[in-house]
């Protein structure tokens, strides 16, 4: 009998090993004349337990992790194939894991279950259902299923998707387009890398439905060049979908037409950012485009276009499949459905943690993070990317919500939760983000493209006990200029985590020893 | 170990003429440009500028505006190390030195042997099992100083192989 194992082939599993855990395990049974099949999955998320490699038994699949090649011989010399728990790299039986039993996965629930590439996989899991729906509905009546679900973008600004979807719809235009933003370059997150390298045909999916409610022919995936492994997988899916008529000009034969394409960026942080991002699809600099005109209006080409995140997008063939109030009855408030979090940093349990909002930070960082990695106390929390605040302890038990987090202010953005340990030096930090702003602004505004370059001189200056009160005046006016007189979020929000150092930590501010 | 051939004009010249009917096709020309000979030489400028009805002007601007794109040749190998909050909240600030430091380069440099370029990079999207680098496409996570050394020394045994 041939055994089933499981090594999967995401950037966080390959950056560890992987290919070199598979290579040895095919030598090592060859050696010992036992008949294997390794697959390549996807990742579970658990991606403190890389590579995870997952035997398939009666009794359901048995994982062992975090493996090396060197671990390879003496798992077998303990049965690993059989699922045998001597081994001391035994985990047990994936799916009953706490990690994941405890989560709410509507997008995320075939990740690391399935080979991503394959189709016949995708569709054993509710794969296409929701194209098959929507290609028997007007196209007024998919865009109120997205209404109904309540789903807001997940790429961080939390603006509703079906009114968007709506205004392209009603749009007069000759060629609409459908665009993914893929440029997913806030440290901390890659919820949307594990969507393309696990799941592919969800986006895929998600796109060409977009495509159907919208009227538009034509998809790019403007996805970042810091993705190679996301880039492959993406266009191999893409490549089958076509064969298979998934895509193309006779979608599943319904005489409708999406096609679809992958364009990669070339390492600008700013091309996040939607207006940006058409400008480089278009073939020119990333420079951020006044608003308005909205990109649903005049977008792609001069043309109404959807720029919609990966989460968002591959939150539609759910709410296709199950229905709109399916997805509505997870969350809380405004924010309905669930937002796939990111544990990151010095975490000792980090990863995919998908939950329905309303769950406090905390509970996320203890509950399912297990702390930090060094186990030292935790000093300080980003959220949301380098544009995103530093939470100190007392905002902790702040639920994840997308109103909860702009209280305090705070965002949630894309759902990435870096973690950092009491060594952690903010003042360090809070010169970072200025650099950061300095290195990565489009250069269109001044208050972003001067501004985070005078921020850093001002906060050297600080560090350096220079006038440190009236430098301190001067930076928080700098913060107030950057945060009113800024064209995009960049320079606009580039304050937030400067401005929370200098509320929450003002003593890693002060001159250094 | 990343292998690009020397360019012509002939060479570049084919490349625009088989991705210019593209729309927006500028950032697909130099992707493939930089692929096949690891920089963007140039030549390509006025060549991409006449194939597209662009000034050279507009051309250069894009080829400055993004991080990714090169004028000159990278090193037989193209490291980059991540410099985003992550990777800093587990030691990345000491592992960007002692690459500097163990290269003898700063970023945006290339070993005088030109096997290693240095790049900065702002997050790999690895940002659980930091700190993470990059050598040409393979990202490597956890990377320790002694994780750091090893891969540079497997990589100088494959240059050297290689020869």
């Amino acid at each position: 009998m041939t055994q089933r194992i499981y090594v999967p082939c995401d950037t966080t599993a390959l950056s560890l090993g992987a290919n070199d855990v598979a290579a040895a395990i095919e030598i090592e049974a060859a050696s010992r004349g036992l008949s294997v099949e390794i697959i390549r999955n996807g990742t579970r998320g658990m991606l403190w337990l890389e590579p995870l490699v997952e035997i398939e038994t009666d009794t359901g699949r048995i994982a062992y992790g975090p493996v090396s090649s060197s671990d390879v011989a003496s798992l077998f010399e303990s049965n690993f194939t059989t699922g045998q728990p001597q081994h001391n790299l035994y985990i047990g039986r994936v799916d009953e894991l706490p990690f994941l039993t405890k989560q709410q996965r509507l997008t995320f629930a075939r990740a690391g279950i399935t080979d991503p590439v394959s189709i016949d996989d995708y569709c054993s899991l509710d794969g296409f259902n929701g194209l098959k729906n929507a290609l028997a509905l007007d196209q007024q009546a998919i865009i109120d299923q997205v209404k109904t679900s309540g789903l807001r973008g997940r790429g961080g600004a939390a603006f509703p998707t079906g009114i968007k979807w709506q205004t392209v719809l009603d749009a007069p235009g000759q060629q609409k387009y459908i665009v993914c933003n893929a440029d997913e370059g806030d440290s901390g997150t890659f919820a949307d890398r594990l969507v393309m390298e696990c799941d592919p045909y969800m986006l895929i999916e998600g796109m060409t439905i977009a495509g159907l409610a919208v009227g538009a022919t034509q998809g790019y995936i403007y996805l970042r060049s810091e993705y190679p492994v996301a880039h492959k997988l993406m266009n191999e899916a893409i490549k089958r979908a076509y064969q298979a008529a998934y895509l193309g000009n006779d979608i599943l034969g319904s005489g409708r037409q999406f096609d679809l394409e992958v364009r990669l960026g070339a390492g600008a942080y700013i091309c996040g950012e939607e207006t940006s991002l058409l400008e480089s699809l278009e073939g020119k600099r990333g420079l951020v485009r006044a608003k308005p005109p909205l990109p649903a209006i005049i977008g792609l080409f001069g043309q109404p276009t959807v720029v919609n995140n990966v989460l968002s997008l591959a939150a539609i063939p759910y709410i296709l499949d199950k229905g709109g109030q399916a997805y509505a009855d997870y969350g809380m408030g405004r924010s309905r459905g669930t937002l796939p979090l990111q544990l990151a940093g010095n975490v000792k349990q980090g990863g995919l943690v998908e939950l329905a909002f309303g769950v406090t930070l905390r509970e996320l960082m203890d509950d399912f993070g297990g702390g930090t990695l060094t186990e030292r106390p935790l000093k300080a929390v980003q959220v949301g990317g380098p544009l995103g605040a530093y939470l100190p302890e007392h905002q902790w038990d702040t639920p994840l919500d997308y109103e909860e987090f702009a209280q305090v202010g705070a965002v949630l953005g894309h759902g990435g939760v870096v973690m950092f340990d009491d060594t952690v030096d903010m003042g360090e930090q809070a010169r970072f983000s200025m650099e950061f702003c300095a290195v990565e602004s489009c250069g269109k505004c001044t208050p972003c493209r001067i501004g985070s370059t005078r921020g850093v001189e001002v906060i050297d200056r600080i560090r350096a006990g220079e006038n440190p009160d009236a430098n301190l005046e001067l930076l928080s006016d700098l913060c107030d200029t950057m945060l009113d007189g800024s064209l995009c979020a960049m320079g606009g929000m580039t304050p937030y985590p400067v401005k929370s150092v200098m509320h929450y930590f003002p003593d890693d501010l002060s001159p250094r020893d | 170990m990343s292998s690009f051939t020397q360019w012509t004009t002939d060479s570049i010249q084919k490349i625009i003429d088989d991705l210019k009917h593209k729309p927006g096709a500028l950032l697909p020309i130099l992707h493939a440009i930089q692929n096949e000979f690891g920089f963007i030489p140039e030549k390509s400028i006025s060549l991409i500028a006449d194939a597209l009805l662009q000034s050279r002007a507009e051309i250069h601007g894009v080829v400055s505006f993004y991080h990714h794109f090169r004028t000159t040749a990278p090193g037989k190998n193209r490291i980059e190390i991540c410099r985003a909050e992550a990777c800093q909240s587990v030691g990345a600030r000491s592992l960007e030195s002692h690459a500097k430091s163990c290269l003898n380069i700063d970023y945006h440099q290339t070993t005088s042997d030109h096997d290693f370029s240095l790049e900065p990079v702002y997050c790999l999207g690895n940002c659980a099992t930091g700190p993470s680098i990059r050598i040409d496409d393979d990202i490597h996570g956890r990377v320790t100083t002694e994780k750091f050394d090893a891969l540079i020394a497997r990589h100088r045994q494959t240059i050297k192989e290689a020869v």
